[in-house]
């Protein structure tokens, strides 16, 4: 494990590099260039926020301001698409890096880390953007919204252990890259974003607590649109969740690197 | 010092009923696999400090699998690598180029997966856009580049520093030819500071002209390793033999040249013993003195005589010269240069002659003798009956008389004329 993080320590110019060229790549022939990763998801939110505020909104507790719900699915959009960019990178990474992982010796745990500097770097742009709009809409910041870091912290944990995990899998099983997909699609509407808990029948909503995502989403939900420091217990048993997630990948994936490049 | 070795290495590719099995064994299950193919087995060797060894073999022999191990990407099943110092490989130029990016932002990146960090990129930077000597190009984006650009922005990355062992695969064919030099020059400058060589190649004049050993693989083993000319005229006569499906003799007792010495020239030849009773080569002068050195620029008679065990249907005979660095000078044979020696009956001694003048450069040369039966196209044959590599060496001296240098005479003609200057 030592040896895995000073690899990656020796080649931090590398991994930084790779996070920039992704970015400079990806945006260097258009003319809005980084603008397009910012509006994706807030065409999302306004498709979502027209269609459903009018049913939902009403359902916000606590809230009167009709923008409330907006941002209440911002906020959640926010954690969801960081935890599903990191999980869907993470799954295709070997196979996508086949060609130079059979050619190149490098440190692999390098592949992942690029991921997720180049996740978090695209969530940071996002929360920017989003801020812009909150401000547009008349939403008040506070110095709690800081809080937003950890919490980033957190989802980018858990998405990284679970992905990698997934995606060693997925270099000896490729039905994995397929199944993934839907899995989050069922767990994203699983989760409540689009919609509020409330909606929920009470004699079913234990069953949310199973889903690690539900506690780090209704945290940013409560974060950006009440303000409110979130639940510290759960944050941290879910931490520790991730935690262990990102151990047991790590342990898969320094079993799996010799046997990878062999099938790939 | 041995600056890699390879030490009975093997790799299997393993199968399981289901891979769950295997994701199993990571977690320390005694699971067995379904199927263990080999690829390689029992590969060992060593290379020192400032030595040129090259890998041939025919493809599937195993070559890209040895090399996958040497540089890492690959771990042996068995056996261990061990290299003391830097490897750098030119195996695939510009992977991994972003062609949106600049040729520099993408040597950055190249050089970073070599694993340089930023002072060390900052320190070779400018010393690798010299090499590469693209101009303005290197601060634009890579999907403009021509491919010879774009390979000399690779080339440059990989030998930003001197490794102390070099992997050199096929690549270096491709690219023009001042880049071919180029390479080859830079190669040179490194091997001569003490950076060993790994050639890969199937091609044998690389092998031959850059390498001092070579290491010959066969369906994944080492079937010889030895000095380059020595493992080279193996190969050519194992792709021969492969093509035609004879047996290689180990030393069997044949009037071939009264010179030669069979059990000398190990597995070099090739001989259809239930077809060719003798064979003889001979050289001759002008004056039909059998020689062995002969002065640049003097008739040559090559005189072959043949005896046949049994009826042989349209026999051919060739010859080939090969320099010291077995490059093919020239090659011939009756049937490309149309003559056709008919039905040729049993116990009756077959003379061929190829008289020329020997107008080629000084130095040391060896004879190829071939031997076949019913020729097509543009000089191949059903049938190879006989083939020695090294049959008869030749030394050709110079002639001080109109001196002149390089493979061949060309035998200009010159003319000059003197004019006034009408500018």
């Amino acid at each position: 494990m030592k040896a895995l993080l000073l690899a990656a320590w020796n080649y931090r110019y590398f991994i930084l590099s790779s996070i920039r060229n992704d970015f400079k790549a990806q945006f260097a022939r258009s003319k809005f260039g980084g603008l397009w990763m910012i509006i994706n998801p807030l065409m999302q939110v306004l498709i979502y926020a027209l269609i459903l505020s009018n049913i939902l909104a009403a359902k916000l507790p606590g809230i009167t301001d009709k923008y409330g719900y907006a941002i209440y699915l911002m906020a959640g959009l926010l954690a969801w698409n960081l935890f599903s960019e990191i999980i869907t990178r993470c799954l295709n990474l070997f196979i996508a890096n086949g060609n130079m992982m059979k050619k190149m010796q490098f440190p692999r745990i390098t592949l992942p880390l690029i991921v997720l500097g180049s996740c978090l770097f695209n969530n940071l742009l996002l929360f920017i953007s989003m801020m812009a709009v909150f401000l547009l809409l008349g939403h008040h910041f506070s110095i709690v919204m800081l809080w937003v870091i950890p919490l980033s912290f957190i989802v980018a944990m858990l998405a990284m252990g679970v992905g990698l995990i997934l995606g060693v899998m997925n270099v000896f099983m490729r039905d994995i890259g397929q199944v993934v997909p839907i899995v989050l699609q069922m767990l994203f509407w699983f989760t409540p974003i689009v919609y509020m808990v409330n909606i929920i029948p009470k004699s079913y909503r234990h069953l949310l607590e199973l889903n690690p995502m539900y506690a780090l989403i209704s945290s940013y939900q409560q974060l950006l649109l009440y303000n409110v420091i979130p639940p510290i217990e759960r944050i941290i048993i879910v931490a520790g969740i991730a935690m262990l997630f990102v151990i047991m990948s790590l342990f898969l994936f320094r079993r799996a690197s010799a046997e990878m490049v062999d099938v790939l | 010092m041995s600056v890699l070795s390879v030490q009975n290495v093997g790799k299997a590719f393993r199968s399981y009923g289901s891979e769950w099995q295997r994701f199993a064994r990571w977690f320390g299950l005694p699971v067995k696999p379904n199927e263990e193919h080999w690829v390689l087995r029992n590969v060992s060797f060593e290379i020192q400090q400032g030595e040129a060894i090259g890998i041939i073999g025919q493809n599937g022999a195993g070559k890209s699998t040895l090399l996958k191990m040497i540089t890492g990407t690959s771990q042996p099943s068995e056996g261990q690598v061990r290299v003391n110092g830097k490897i750098a490989a030119i195996l695939e130029l510009g992977m991994g180029f972003n062609p949106d990016l600049t040729g520099r932002e993408n040597a950055y990146h190249g050089l970073g997966l070599m694993g340089y960090n930023h002072a060390e990129v900052e320190q070779v930077m400018s010393k690798l856009e010299a090499f590469a000597d693209i101009g303005d190009y290197f601060d634009q984006p890579v999907r403009v580049y021509s491919s010879g650009m774009q390979m000399r922005v690779a080339f440059a990355v990989v030998t930003a520093r001197r490794p102390e062992v070099l992997i050199v695969d096929e690549v270096l064919a491709v690219g023009d030819m001042y880049f071919q030099h180029k390479c080859m020059a830079k190669i040179r400058e490194f091997q001569r500071e003490g950076t060993s060589l790994l050639l890969v190649s199937h091609d044998p004049g690389a092998v031959r002209s850059l390498c001092d050993r070579a290491v010959m693989l066969e369906s994944g083993s080492v079937i010889k390793v030895g000095a380059a000319t020595e493992v080279m005229d193996y190969y050519q006569a194992f792709i021969v033999k492969e093509e035609y499906d004879l047996n290689i003799p180990e030393s069997k007792g044949i009037d071939v040249n009264q010179k030669s010495n069979l059990s000398k020239k190990d597995k070099k030849i090739l001989i259809s013993e239930d077809v060719l009773k003798s064979v003889k080569i001979s050289l001759l002068d002008e004056h039909d003195r059998i020689v062995d050195h002969l002065v640049t620029g003097m008739l040559l008679n090559v005189k072959v005589d043949v005896e046949f065990n049994q009826a042989v249907e349209d026999p051919h005979i060739g010859f080939g010269i090969r320099n010291r660095f077995g490059d093919t000078i020239y090659e011939t044979n009756t049937f490309c240069l149309q003559h056709n020696l008919g039905l040729m009956p049993p116990d009756k001694v077959l003379s061929v002659f190829f008289s020329f003048r020997c107008d080629i450069g000084h130095g040391d040369y060896q004879f190829v003798l071939g031997i076949t039966n019913k020729g097509f196209d543009t000089g191949s044959f059903e049938e190879v009956i006989f083939y020695d590599q090294n049959i008869t060496p030749l030394r050709i001296i110079p002639t001080y008389k109109d001196y002149w240098a390089g493979y061949f005479n060309l035998r200009p003609t010159v003319t000059w004329s003197l004019n006034e200057n009408n500018r």
